[in-house]
């Protein structure tokens, strides 16, 4: 029950939530509510550690991970934005699908043998800074390294760069950005590809990295649904999803950890006598992630911040828009 | 591609419908895409190493084959329906309810409790029984439905996100009573429930019917008719109905109109908890007879398939959740295991996807092509 290992894994199981809530954010910054995460997750999960097992690479699981979802990612693409069906039942119907061929390829899975992992780095000099060190770079996968790099790059490109001002341009007013001659339905494509891509890495990073194994639905046991939960928190803002991330993957470990000693804060640790309440601990970011909805739409209504223009709706050129 | 669609001797138009299309069109539809989806769903278990006929015609035979398979086959379809149902009546409203399956586990707890808590004392007459752990249920799931409605009335929370999360919940809350308080000898399940908390099974009559041995279709089945008929007079026939359907295709009309959309929202909501809520109490009483945790299979997602294959139309519930009663009575036997939720994934994005042919008509047109060709 040391807090800073606490925080140390929190960064590192947050690091799984931070991939699938950047790909989110993407795609509904370009105004394509996904809801399949999570089945793009447990599909990347299921591909990353069988090409693992098969091959002795995770650097290819992960790749292969990556592509696999961003292929399911199509399917969703395809039914939202060329067929113009409703995106909430295509996403769900995403996740169903992706997630029936994950059980079904990833049946014996879980049988197989050790396999090679994402290595574990410590940075040499920041480790040694006081707190911030131990918590951040000691012993951390290299892929939560890559998460600390992607969100300051994810921010400055959707916010500062010419690409990144067509992505949020699609989501916020397409008929305005078709008519200056972005093609609103192709950026759509890539980037409910992109955030397949991301979805497929946390998945990868599950089953590679952060608690390593195939155990099927289990695998991704909702953290799919809290990364979509966490990009409202985010209010689509990469930096702020990272923070969402982090916390949220401390609680979980908090949770874990909680029941660990006899003594908390020097009283006798009712989770250690009660072992039952471990069900009410278990509760605790499924419900920590229904307050952090009610506290971002809380903020946003404050702030008139709100989701993207058109998130959710399908875009029909030559159509009346909104 | 398109020099290649060029060569063809006609072309392929998309031309959105101006009318309606005719009233069967929807249902050849539905069936045309499941059968799709079967085809595609047959390459795929080919391609996992599998032979998809004999598969198939194991679902089939094993849940349709003779009246015994075929009663179990009802079983499974009864909390179908009344998660169906649940889901039918949040849909209609453009409300996303995927929280029928934690809705269907607290129904079964609030059924439960009538014996374990206890409500009623163990020698209460059967009807007694019924009755109280049908309101006991259905009250459950309606709180289960009440806190996403609420939430999403007054801070506009995510519908999706906040059931959903609620699920697991649901299933924690659940397995505390099961381990902790109700737990039988230490086993993770209750005790076995009195014979008077179990709801009437046709078997039981095997004295007066001799054909009813060994039939487990229990009395759920007539509390799901009763309620298909419930949500199809509601939607269909009430006011009420009225103002949820206007809310769910026009919301900017409905509240126009002055039809309270946060109020519709709460009720909308507590109904379609309280639907689940049955289904996780007829399960209890009618073919568990004790709580535990393995008591759902998925009801609650099959639920939204449901839904959406009979067209949110209450009726139609009926005859699909029959349909998926069998594949999940079948898909117990087939390997590999996920085969079943595979084949409901494929059903569902081929429905989805048929909804555009709702919308727009594929014209081919024959070219001229001696026309073209100057």
């Amino acid at each position: 029950m040391d807090p800073i290992i606490i925080l140390q894994a929190g960064v590192s199981t947050g690091t799984v939530l931070l991939f699938a809530t950047l790909g989110e954010i993407f795609a509904e910054r370009a105004g394509v509510l996904n809801l399949g995460v999570e089945g793009m997750m447990l599909i990347g999960a299921m591909s990353a550690y069988s090409i693992a097992v098969y091959t002795g690479n995770p650097w290819l699981g992960l790749l292969v991970a990556m592509i696999v979802a961003g292929l399911f990612s199509q399917i969703h693409a395809f039914i939202s934005i060329t067929l113009q069906a409703d995106q909430v039942v295509s996403g769900l119907s995403l996740g169903f699908l992706a997630t029936g061929v994950s059980l079904v390829l990833g049946e014996g899975l879980s049988k197989a043998g050790t396999i090679p992992l994402i290595p574990t780095y410590t940075v040499p000099l920041l480790s040694q800074i006081p707190i911030i060190g131990p918590i951040f770079f000691t012993d951390q996968k290299v892929l939560v390294y890559l998460g600390y790099l992607l969100v300051p790059l994810c921010y400055y490109f959707i916010n500062h760069t010419r690409p990144g001002l067509h992505l949020r341009s699609v989501g916020e007013y397409p008929a305005a950005a078709d008519s200056l001659g972005i093609n609103v339905y192709r950026l759509r494509y890539l980037y409910v590809f992109v955030g397949g891509l991301f979805a497929g890495l946390a998945g990868g990073t599950i089953s590679l990295a952060i608690s390593p194994g195939w155990f099927s639905e289990l695998t991704t046991s909702g953290q799919g649904w809290i990364a979509i939960g966490l990009v409202i928190f985010a209010q689509w803002n990469p930096i702020r999803a990272a923070f969402g991330s982090y916390i949220f993957g401390a609680l979980r470990r908090l949770v874990l950890d909680i029941q660990g000693p006899t003594m908390i804060f020097g009283l006798a640790n009712p989770f250690y006598y009660n072992p039952y309440w471990g069900f009410f601990l278990q509760m605790l970011p499924y419900a920590f992630t229904i307050i952090v909805l009610v506290i971002g739409s809380r903020e946003a209504i404050r702030k008139r911040l709100g989701s993207p223009s058109a998130l959710g709706v399908p875009y029909i050129r030559g159509e009346r828009g909104l | 591609m398109n020099k290649l669609l060029d060569r063809l001797p006609f072309r392929i138009e998309l031309e959105p419908r101006l009318v309606q299309p005719p009233r069967w069109y929807p249902w050849v539809l539905s069936l045309l895409s499941v059968v799709v989806a079967l085809l595609i769903g047959a390459i795929v278990l080919a391609l996992a190493g599998g032979n998809p006929w004999a598969s198939y015609a194991h679902i089939a035979r094993a849940s349709f084959g003779d009246i015994g398979v075929f009663s179990d086959t009802l079983v499974k379809a009864i909390p179908l329906m009344l998660v169906g149902l649940a889901c039918t009546l949040a849909f209609r409203m453009k409300l996303w309810n995927i929280g029928a399956e934690g809705q269907f586990f607290i129904g079964a707890f609030g059924a439960s409790a009538v014996v374990l808590l206890p409500v009623l004392p163990e020698d209460a007459p059967r009807w007694l029984f019924i009755i109280t752990m049908i309101v006991f249920g259905m009250a459950a799931g309606a709180i289960w439905g009440f806190i996403p409605g609420f939430l999403k009335a007054r801070f506009q929370v995510n519908e999706i996100i906040s059931t959903l999360m609620l699920n697991y919940i649901a299933i924690s809350w659940n397995n505390y009573f099961i381990f902790a308080i109700w737990s039988d000898g230490g086993f993770q399940m209750s005790k076995v429930f009195p014979r008077n908390a179990w709801m009437p099974r046709l078997t039981d009559y095997v004295d007066t019917i001799p054909m009813f041995r060994g039939l487990t279709t229990h009395f759920g089945l007539i509390l799901a008719l009763v309620a298909a008929v419930v949500v199809w007079l509601i939607l269909y026939r009430s006011q009420w109905g009225y103002e949820i359907r206007l809310v769910g295709d026009n919301p900017r009309a409905a509240q126009y109109a002055g039809i309270s959309i946060t109020r519709n929202t709460v009720l909308v909501m507590m109904l379609s908890g309280a639907l689940a809520g049955l289904a996780g109490m007829s399960e209890i009483s009618g073919v568990v007879h004790r709580l535990q945790g393995a008591i759902s299979p998925g009801y609650g997602f099959t639920g939204i398939i449901v839904a959406w294959l009979a067209k949110l139309n209450p009726i139609a519930v009926v005859p699909v959740s029959i349909l998926f009663g069998a594949l999940i009575l079948a898909g117990r036997e087939i390997q590999p295991s996920g085969i079943p939720k595979l084949l409901q994934g494929i059903i569902l994005v081929s429905l989805i996807a048929s909804d555009f042919l709702m919308r727009y008509r594929i014209r081919v047109h024959r070219k001229d092509l001696l026309k073209e060709a100057k």
